[in-house]
């Protein structure tokens, strides 16, 4: 693995950000082969028209919102060390990790993957996933088939059952009450970023 | 096969009637079966008589040449019996109707083909009749004649595995496969080979006359995994891509590996010993082979592909040109012992993403068929073969040689595949697990082809041709039925970790859901694992320079949306005129296939919860059913592969799904227009699948707008004086220009539309009614209009057609 020195050496900054995301040297260098093949005009940053390149990301119907996640408020482009930062969410959680508090919770463990899809919902950015959040959710899911009457009933039972403290709306942790039962490690990680 | 007949219907005493008749009719051939092969089995009467019958006819016509007969003037024959006259067809069409017959019975019974795997049943069926035969007192005859096999009944299995080969996995694991085939069979072969031959030297088991090469051919013959039998079996258990290609991959490559050990331990075997030259020589012969049948085959690839350049006058004859080129490849290949099966492969896998973008849409559907249709058969056939051909003999049966084949086998085979995972593992990102490697080394069965190799020994060379033939059955029979028959328990029981949720709230099956998209969204980011440099300049390359020569016409410039294209539109038509009848619900079950989990989830029937008090138990159910059946199916990324199911296009996934939300939208205006509260704008847009897709990405409400109206009665209003209206005829006519343009385009738009009696130009007046939302500029939409189309360095994800 020759390349992987070479490339790692273009990167800035690659220790502190092994040291962030957990990634190895060789996912680093893999994710930075997709970055610079995103980054069409070779800038070394991406911006949402990169993203929206991607064939099959234009068909998921929540692309719109994974592709928004990259870039923070207000920023057009998303450079690499965000790229892996985000990415690093998806990395399954290290099984052996001592709970250690005084740490700072790692990127990929539950709570944080459960964070990061949290903020996908609530697009605000108010905590809390309010009716019409969920209600755009539903629709762009369940798009054209079902009525708005439906979709509408559907938000309402969703936030029934979820809601605790009455507040017709869902907050981080009713959502993460909602999803105990869910193995998250295994829905929100991608094997090959092991 | 994936095809059931499940007769579950409510009529069941007529269901049990066709049965008992389709039986019936199936036993009353296999009698014919038997008698007319008896009656065929002494071949030296019928030449006799095949000759004075012979005599007999130029008699008749009138020449007095023959000496020693006389004219006899006998009645004029109204109706004569002349069997051997038909005698080969025929046996052969009696043997393929058999085949065929039994392929329908099992599926009949429907518990029997869920337990036991097809290949173990057709096996039984061919031991009845190799059975019946000797009973009725004839001799068995020798089916399984190694010509035979190699020269026909496994090209079309091979054929139709290459042809359909999923090539973007199988290029991201070709490095696992490849060692897997060529240090795998090796390690086998030896293990095998050497360890038989020392326990051969072992006083008390008078196998002592046994030597070393014989038995290290031996190894190579049973040491190779049969792709025949791992195909017939892994398609009834549906496991996943992955494992699926590096077991199948592995099949097909280890051919050129035991072709050069047969050869290399067949020669020697006289010669009684193997000097180092003659490995060095051995290893050069197994690169020039493997590398040979490859190239003879990519050859015959592009010889098929160019020529399908030429084919847009002479459609009804394409699919000719696809089988008889691969079938010249093999045999060109194996004129000169190079590995066959790796040209075929090679050959199948370079034409298809030319021939396919040259081809017309039928042609294309008659190469599947067809393809598919011989696999199925040639397998079925070589399955009872191999059953008649245990029950031909001849047999020698030695305990110690046959068990502690078996054995070796198993213990070869599953050394090799830990071993070597453990260094393979160093290598890949996407690790294997120990469920991969137990699937991977359960799966590892023989088959006929080393049978076929057994079979082919010399007589005079091998005194213990016999035993060795005694001893490849007993461990086909044992990987086929043993193996093949657990390996779905032991799938199902290894993949169950978790326990299957009794219910699920609502919550979590929509989060759930919104989770799988999210994953895959990201994986999509992520770009599939193996991206590499050099594919990329493969595909450029490709695009470049050959496609331009071996694609006719314009259609190199976007052939597969184009083709694609149209046939969704044929689909559409024909959903058209259905959904006046009524639109069926997907009802599919969101089926979620991670690489971890081999096993499909199946969503248990909803179960209410505890009601709350604003929504009715009714609603409640009401509700979770539209979830469960509405909510869109995520892209299965490695769905459980299925060799029989013809296979889907990459674009159909989400296309299909696609066109169901135009159905749902269609179904919802009929509603409209009752109400009259609704305009109609000329249709949108046949437009490419990509800009429909880029613009139901940019904003997935803006394509349909459908705002609650007061009374909860859906409405979609629409604004003529909208600014979208000129441009979505812009893009009617961007398109129309770009599809002009093609020459190739517009003559198959011309052919089919001569073969489809006009439904092309229907459809574009019916169109599409889609509605550009009122208001303000769509940014996705401008985005798509100044989209050129897909941009064809974008093809990072699928550079030939997979």
């Amino acid at each position: 693995m020759g390349t992987t020195n070479s490339t790692l050496s273009k990167i800035p900054n690659v220790e502190e950000l092994m040291q962030e995301t957990g990634f190895t040297p060789a996912h680093i260098v893999r994710l930075y082969d997709r970055f610079e093949a995103l980054d069409k005009e070779k800038t070394g940053l991406l911006r949402p028209q990169d993203f929206g390149a991607i064939n099959r990301l234009a068909m998921n119907p929540i692309g719109d919102r994974i592709i928004g996640a990259f870039f923070s408020p207000g920023q057009e482009t998303v450079d690499f060390h965000s790229f892996v930062r985000i990415l690093a969410h998806f990395r399954p959680a290290d099984k052996k990790r001592p709970k250690d508090p005084s740490m700072p919770e790692p990127v990929n463990s539950r709570t944080s993957k459960l964070k990061f899809a949290f903020q996908l919902y609530d697009q605000d950015k108010d905590g809390k996933i309010s009716r019409a959040e969920l209600l755009q959710v539903l629709r762009s899911m369940l798009e054209m088939q079902v009525t708005e009457e439906q979709l509408e009933s559907i938000a309402d039972r969703t936030i029934q059952e979820a809601d605790l403290d009455k507040d017709d709306a869902i907050s981080f942790e009713e959502f993460r009450k909602s999803l105990e039962k869910v193995n998250i490690d295994h829905k929100m990680s991608i094997r090959f970023l092991r | 096969m994936s095809v059931r007949l499940a007769l579950h219907s409510p009529s069941g005493s007529r269901s049990f009637l066709e049965r008992g008749l389709l039986l019936l009719v199936m036993l009353i051939f296999l009698e014919g079966t038997v008698l007319t092969l008896g009656a065929a089995s002494s071949p030296d009467i019928g030449a006799q008589d095949n000759t004075g019958g012979g005599h007999d006819h130029r008699g008749i016509a009138g020449s007095h040449d023959h000496t020693n007969y006389t004219y006899i003037k006998k009645a004029f024959p109204v109706l004569s019996l002349d069997y051997h006259h038909i005698q080969v067809p025929f046996e052969i069409s009696l043997w393929v109707l058999l085949a065929s017959l039994m392929k329908l019975g099992f599926h009949l019974i429907p518990r029997l083909s869920s337990i036991v795997p097809e290949s173990c049943l057709l096996i039984v069926v061919g031991l009845l009749v190799g059975g019946l035969i000797k009973l009725a007192g004839e001799e068995v005859p020798p089916v399984l004649d190694s010509n035979l096999f190699f020269l026909c009944l496994l090209p079309p299995i091979i054929l139709d595995a290459g042809y359909f080969l999923p090539i973007r996995p199988f290029m991201e694991n070709i490095g696992t496969i490849l060692m897997f085939a060529v240090v795998g069979t090796l390690w086998n072969a030896f293990f095998v080979g050497g360890l038989l031959y020392a326990v051969c030297q072992i006083e008390g088991t008078y196998l002592s006359q046994v030597e070393l090469l014989p038995c290290l051919l031996f190894g190579s013959i049973i040491s190779a995994v049969d792709p025949v039998a791992v195909l017939a079996v892994f398609e009834e258990i549906h496991i996943n891509e992955l494992l699926h290609i590096l077991v199948f991959g592995e099949s097909l490559l280890n051919d050129a590996v035991t072709v050069v050990l047969y050869h290399l331990f067949e020669e020697y075997s006289g010669a009684g010993e193997v000097t180092p030259m003659d490995v060095v020589l051995g290893v050069i012969c197994f690169l020039i082979v493997s590398l040979g049948g490859i190239a003879v085959g990519a050859i015959y690839g592009i010889l098929a592909a160019f020529t399908s350049r030429f084919t847009s006058h002479t459609r009804v004859i394409e699919p000719l040109f696809v089988f008889v080129y691969s079938y010249m490849a093999y045999l060109s290949a194996e004129m000169f012992h190079l590995s066959g099966i790796m040209a075929l492969i090679a050959c199948g896998a370079v034409m298809r993403p030319y021939v396919e973008a040259n081809i017309s849409h039928k042609s294309h559907t008659t190469v599947k068929y067809f393809l598919k249709m011989w696999s199925s058969v040639s397998e079925t056939l070589i399955f009872i073969f191999l059953g008649v051909a245990t029950v031909a003999g001849p047999h020698a049966w030695n305990w110690t040689f046959v068990s502690v084949t078996v054995i070796l086998c198993l213990v070869s085979r599953v050394i090799g595949v830990v071993g070597l995972t453990f260094i393979i593992n160093k290598f890949r990102i996407v690790k294997l697990t120990t469920k991969d490697q137990f699937i991977v080394a359960y799966g590892g069965l023989r088959g006929a082809i080393a049978f076929s190799l057994g079979y082919l020994l010399d007589k005079d060379l091998f005194p213990m041709r016999t035993m060795f033939l005694t001893a490849i059955i007993t461990e086909i029979f044992f990987t086929v039925f043993v193996q093949g028959m657990t390996i779905k328990p032991l799938v199902d029981l290894l993949a169950v970790k978790k326990k299957q949720e009794a219910k699920r709230s609502i919550n979590e099956e929509i989060h759930t859901q919104f989770l799988d998209h999210l994953l895959t969204g990201i994986e999509d980011i992520c770009g599939h694992y193996g991206h590499h440099h050099w594919k990329d300049k493969l595909n450029r390359f490709n695009k470049k320079y050959i496609k331009k020569c071996l694609i006719a016409g314009e259609r190199y410039k976007e052939p597969q949306l184009i083709a694609f294209y149209h046939k969704m539109e044929f689909k559409q038509a024909i959903e058209l005129v259905e959904s006046g009848g009524g639109v069926k619900l997907p009802s599919a079950v969101p089926s979620q296939v991670s690489m971890q989990n081999i096993q499909p989830k199946k969503l248990p029937p909803p179960v209410a919860e505890r009601a709350l008090p604003q929504f009715t138990k009714g609603r409640e159910e009401e509700i979770r059913k539209i979830l469960r059946s509405n909510l869109q199916k995520t892209r299965q990324r490695l769905r459980s592969y299925n060799r029989h199911t013809l296979v889907a296009d990459p674009f159909e996934d989400g296309w299909n799904d696609f066109v169901l939300k135009k159905q749902r939208l269609i179904e919802l205006e009929k509603k409209m227009t009752e109400m009259s509260n609704y305009l109609t704008v000329p249709g949108a847009i046949p437009d490419s699948p990509t800009m429909c897709r880029a613009r139901l990405a940019s904003d997935p409400n803006a394509f349909y707008n459908i705002k609650a109206s007061s009374d909860g009665i859906p409405t979609i209003q629409v604004d003529l004086a909208s600014p979208q209206s000129p441009d979505s005829v812009n893009m009617l006519n961007e398109f129309s220009k770009e599809g002009a343009t093609g020459q190739g385009l517009g003559q198959r738009e011309g052919a089919d539309r001569d073969e489809d009696q006009g439904l092309m130009m229907k459809l574009a007046g019916k169109g599409e009614k889609g509605e550009e939302e009122g208001g303000s500029k769509n940014p996705g939409l401008m985005r798509c209009l100044s989209d050129p189309g897909p941009s064809n360095e974008d093809e990072e994800d699928e550079p030939f057609l997979p």
